[in-house]
């Protein structure tokens, strides 16, 4: 009798070590993949900067200075394309940040019913899940046919200004810009609407009580409070636009040169990439690497700035 | 009683919420106009044959791109088969074992940070660590590039959905004698189950069209690929190669793939948000 409650106890002692150990197993293995995906990021620097090595040794730092990319005699600077990327993302903020802004000052308040507003703001929601290639594919068959005539018409009555001074073309830094613009309005609209609602409602209403009217009260109150976040906002926009290949690759024209119209068919890192990957080889590969990881440190600081900014918007908050 | 405001302020006031409208119109246009020109000109194009046959030379009537939409699902379904272990394992740590601590906070920026991340970056990253290694351009490289796009994505709807639990639950399950390993694979997950599976569809359909990293790991086949270490077509690499081309066939085969896949994210993703809307008030 007393062996068998000696067997039964040191038996469900076993199995209960056994469920000890795998719950040990299991913290382990959870533990271990969330480490994994917080340090995923410097991997990712650590293997681009291997691949990247040959052009780094290189090159070194004359790579970000240095305007030829010449596959023939091997010599790679990146710098018309580090200019390509910074402008036309700048064309595509001049765009989405106004309307991006007025469309979510326009959401947040109450113009329209909830019933249209709520429809309205999913619309722009699946603007943002459309595939970038798609995005592409409807700038180069309706939108840069679209916009040609009001091009020619800015080149013909504005071409004295260096920046209107050459004639379109079908390709070119401007259509990449609009397209890019169209693309990232949706985060802008998202972010800033959500810091405009999250507004305590005694600003608005103190405002409103002191005799100010409604747009009075919106751009002297609400948008310097919400202003953090809607600086979060483009600040992510902006990174975005800064990586977005497929809409650059397809309508800027990929010219490896630096041109102060914006006009002119230029290309970006992404863009650059994306066209010559495939079929570079050698010093090429490790140009191109190099080239992306520009690009990605670039990327993350402007989204590292954008975290930081909405995190302190949400701690004052 | 009555209060009235300076003509001149009315006027502005109605002058600022005409502007705002017109923002709100103007941007509503490329949206209709995507949407109406990728249905109107999908549509035309649409066969059977489109979903059997291969992609035809130029100058050739006809052919379909039935290899892309198989290379479509092979590439997916790696980089489903990678991106959710490894996302709802993190989730599980964060939710369960490191809920409010500073190791949280630390994964949860890693997360937003990474989701920043350009996706072309994420094709250079696995053709150093895939194509570099096996020597070759493939589905397999495609894969995990998509994989960790979609990471992000299904660790935060992973963590949102662990965490919409109800305490009382885990503490039940505990209260009966449950292990941890227990407790979250019997009770937490089961009830998470939905929200889990809502963001990898949502993580899928984004990955689907993504186009960057696809163009330098899995590059294209004019064929059926054979296995997993071969190049691939895909529907997205597609569109790209046809989008350029100056030939009206392939143009059109461009715009019907175009609209399989902008059908395909329109309906995961408003199925997923009613989805969560009857969750939410369930």
């Amino acid at each position: 009798m007393s062996s068998f409650t000696n067997e039964s106890s040191s038996g469900s002692n076993g199995s209960l070590a056994i469920a000890r150990l795998i719950d040990r197993i299991f913290f382990g293995l959870t533990c271990a993949f969330a480490v994994f995906i917080a340090v995923i990021l410097l991997w990712i620097t650590a293997q681009l900067f291997q691949a990247a090595y040959p052009a780094i040794a290189q090159f070194g730092l004359g790579f970000i200075t240095t305007a030829r990319w010449n596959p023939v005699e091997d010599i790679y600077g990146a710098l018309p394309q580090i200019y390509g990327t910074i402008v036309s993302s700048i064309i595509a903020l001049l765009l989405a940040v106004p309307l991006g802004v007025g469309v979510a000052v326009f959401l947040s308040e109450d113009f329209l019913p909830a019933k249209i507003r709520t429809p309205i703001a999913f619309v722009i929601e699946l603007l943002a899940a459309v595939p970038s290639v798609v995005y592409g594919l409807w700038g180069i068959f309706v939108l840069v046919p679209f916009i040609r005539p009001f091009l020619n018409v800015i080149h013909q009555t504005l071409g004295w200004i260096p920046i209107f001074s050459t004639a379109p073309d079908i390709r070119g830094m401007v259509q990449a810009g609009i397209v890019l613009g169209i693309m990232i309005s949706p985060i802008i609209i998202a972010i800033s609407r959500d810091a405009l609602v999250s507004l305590p409602p005694q600003l608005r209403q103190g405002s409103l009580a002191l005799g100010a009217t409604r747009w009075e009260t919106i751009l002297k109150v609400l948008l310097p409070a919400a202003l953090s976040g809607i600086i979060g906002a483009v600040m992510l926009a902006l990174g975005r636009a800064l990586g977005e290949t497929m809409a650059a690759a397809m309508l800027i024209g990929n010219a490896p040169r630096i041109s102060a119209s914006v006009f002119d068919p230029a290309s970006t890192i992404a863009s650059l990439i994306a066209n010559q990957f495939a079929e570079a080889s050698g010093l090429q590969v490790s140009s191109l690497l190099y080239a992306g990881l520009i690009l990605m440190l670039l990327t993350l600081a402007v989204n590292v700035l954008a975290e930081v900014i909405i995190t302190r918007f949400q701690q004052i908050e | 009683m009555s209060y009235t405001v300076a003509p001149m302020r009315k006027a502005f006031g109605a002058f600022m919420t005409v502007l705002a409208t017109g923002c709100a119109l103007l941007l509503a246009l490329p949206l209709f106009s995507i949407l109406w020109t990728v249905i109107s000109r999908g549509m035309s194009g649409l066969s059977l044959a489109v979903f059997t046959e291969l992609p035809p030379p130029p100058l050739m009537q006809g052919g379909g791109f039935g290899n892309a939409i198989l290379g479509s699902l092979t590439v997916l379904a790696i980089a489903a088969l990678i991106s959710v272990p490894f996302g709802i394992m993190a989730a599980i740590f964060v939710s369960e074992f490191a809920r409010g601590t500073k190791f949280a906070n630390f994964v949860r920026f890693g997360i937003n940070v990474l989701s920043g991340v350009p996706s072309i970056i994420m094709g250079l990253f696995a053709y150093a660590v895939v194509v570099l290694t096996t020597g070759t351009f493939s589905a397999l490289a495609g894969g995990v590039a998509l994989a960790i796009l979609m990471i992000p994505i299904v660790e935060r709807t992973a963590e949102e959905g662990l965490k919409s639990v109800p305490m009382e639950t885990r503490q039940g399950a505990i209260g009966v004698g449950a292990t941890n390993f227990q407790t979250i694979s019997q009770i937490v997950l089961p009830a998470a189950l939905p929200s889990i599976a809502t963001g990898v569809t949502l993580s899928l359909a984004r990955a689907a069209g993504e186009t960057a990293p696809l163009l330098i790991t899995a590059l294209f086949n004019n064929f059926y690929a054979q296995g997993i270490l071969q190049p691939i077509a895909t529907l997205p690499v597609l569109i790209y190669n046809f989008a350029g081309a100056p030939y009206k066939n392939q143009q059109d085969l461009a715009w019907v793939a175009s609209l399989l896949i902008v059908t395909l994210i329109l309906i995961v993703s408003i199925v997923a948000r009613s989805f969560a809307r009857r969750q939410h008030f369930g």
